[in-house]
């Protein structure tokens, strides 16, 4: 029996959770989750990883402004969100919420402004 | 003539603490409000703090903080909360006269009906620290390259060894590394981190960065710019050991050292502060000794969460209007006191018998404890607690009642097994 133990990042408190695998590598059980968000993640950590990426994008005037993923993406891609991230250009007067890339890296979220230039 | 005005409440800062509390004054129905705020813009800190993680508590969504401060800015603009930015408070005296100055006013006082603290905290320099060695560029606190790089787009080095484990130091651990750099060590002198377990996971193990607790950087290399630095482990004394030096090529060095609120003006008001959370001593509304002044936020006592900033805000935004008003009620005198394992609370007294939230931080990291709150041999409190870490702050519910039977002048806050 293969056991996996994880810290939960789903909120501040930090749980620290135990993931056990059945023989053919599937979750048998998750323990230490106080929030269902945290079994989501538990299980979801275990497939198929996923982050949200948070930066910075340049505007056409040459100020910056903060940017995040719509939603978590691919751990794996991280580095390949953060290239297409520093390719582009936001227009000016960006404002929160603008898309900024659409599908980024066809992940399905979306590159959003998160602060106003 | 220096010019002089009058304003009911004055709040000095303008980032979260700040702006939670002007919104509950003006819901509270406090119209003439003036924030004062020292950079170009509202929002303090959060503004250069880019990742996400805020807002969990207080608006049940992940924000990123620039998004949160600008929830309370967007409800400050509507509401025609007035301020100024570009602004800095040079002077407040006992009878709440604050002394300010900007470059379109000069020099020009405020009469304040009430005030609030709301000025923050800054990062332990490296001044502080006493590393041995030269004093080469590359060296920068975390907060400082977080705002060179999230606010200017400046990358502040390519080879990184960050001291200290507080949350901004992980923070910036990760986005260092993905914007290209390499972040080779975060080195902790305590046998913990004093970060939160999340961010050790999302910002160091994601990114396979060593966390070398119990580890300490020794020296500095370096003529003109760092070309890296010397760390050893230490002792149960925090004394570096000698056989394990070790040497680290980088040419940064962050540190992420603690924070200390900044109380200057508060000292010159003369208020006198708690030794352990360099804050003001206050009361459960979080007024300072002086009649009529509060303070809230990372000025009173640093916070882990902006979430318990603005909720610490709005008790202080609430009480001042009830100053402002003639409303205050002061129906007791209780102190609390700690064990020493118990580091401190907020507040330190309790002035008005109503159900009081106490904010709490232990001294080292504890298993299985009963957090405990004694009056005389009483036990109106014994909470059990799995693990206490100094990173994490704690909070305990006395109701009204508990207040009203313990009596007594004193109420002991201990950890027991």
């Amino acid at each position: 029996m293969k056991e996996r133990n994880l810290t939960c990042i789903v909120c501040p408190k930090g749980c620290p959770l135990k993931v056990t695998f059945g023989e053919n590598g599937e979750i048998t059980e998750v323990t230490g989750y106080t929030c269902k968000r945290g079994l989501v993640y538990a299980e979801t950590e275990c497939t198929h990883p996923k982050r949200t990426v948070t930066s910075t994008v340049v505007t056409e005037g040459g100020n910056i402004v903060s940017v995040k993923t719509s939603d978590a993406v691919p751990k794996e891609d991280m580095f390949k969100v953060m290239e297409e991230i520093n390719r582009a250009v936001a227009p000016n007067g960006v404002k929160i919420g603008d898309v900024i890339i659409k599908d980024v890296c066809g992940s399905g979220a979306d590159v959003v402004a998160t602060s106003n230039e | 003539m220096t010019e002089r005005r009058k304003t009911d409440l004055v709040i000095v800062g303008g980032g979260p603490a700040g702006m939670a509390a002007a919104v509950k004054a003006y819901e509270d129905g406090i119209r003439d409000i003036l924030i004062l705020e020292r950079d170009t813009a509202l929002g303090g800190i959060l503004r250069q703090c880019i990742h996400n993680g805020f807002g969990l508590h207080r608006f049940g969504e992940e924000l990123t903080g620039p998004e949160y401060a600008y929830r309370y800015e967007k409800q400050v603009r509507e509401y025609g909360i007035p301020f100024m930015t570009d602004t800095m408070v040079i002077d407040i005296d006992e009878n709440r006269t604050v002394t300010a100055m900007n470059k379109e006013n000069g020099i020009f006082l405020i009469e304040a009906g009430a005030v609030i603290l709301a000025m923050g905290c800054r990062e332990r320099p490296k001044g502080a620290l006493n590393i041995a060695g030269r004093r080469p560029a590359g060296i920068y606190t975390a907060g400082t390259a977080q705002k060179f790089v999230n606010m200017k787009g400046y990358m502040p080095g390519k080879e990184v060894v960050i001291l200290g484990s507080g949350d901004i130091g992980l923070i910036m651990a990760r986005r260092m590394t993905l914007e290209g750099a390499k972040v080779k060590a975060v080195c902790e002198l305590m046998p913990y981190s004093g970060g939160l377990a999340r961010n050790i996971e999302q910002c160091l193990n994601d990114f396979d960065i060593p966390l070398m607790l119990s580890h300490t950087v020794v020296e500095i290399h370096g003529g003109n710019r760092v070309t890296g630095v010397t760390i050893a482990k230490v002792d149960e004394n925090r004394r570096p050991i000698e056989e394990t030096r070790q040497y680290i090529p980088c040419d940064t060095l962050l540190l992420s050292c603690g924070l200390i609120p900044e109380n200057e003006l508060t000292k010159s008001a003369g208020i006198t502060l708690d030794r352990i959370t360099n804050g003001a001593v206050v009361d459960g509304s979080r007024e300072t000794e002086i009649p009529g002044i509060f303070a809230c936020g990372n000025v009173l006592h640093v916070h882990d969460l902006v979430d318990y900033v603005s909720e610490e805000a709005v008790i202080a935004g609430e009480a001042a209007v009830r100053f402002i008003r003639g409303e205050s009620v002061k129906n007791a005198d209780i102190r609390l006191k700690t064990d020493g394992k118990i580091r401190y609370t907020v507040p330190q007294r309790i002035t008005e018998m109503k159900d009081t939230t106490v904010y709490f931080r232990v001294s080292d990291v504890f298993r299985d404890k009963k957090v405990t709150v004694k009056a005389g041999d009483s036990v109106l409190i014994s909470k059990k607690k799995q693990k206490l870490a100094p990173g994490e702050m704690e909070t305990v519910k006395l109701t009204k009642e508990m207040l009203e039977n313990a009596g007594a002048g004193e109420l002991f806050f201990s950890l027991e097994d």
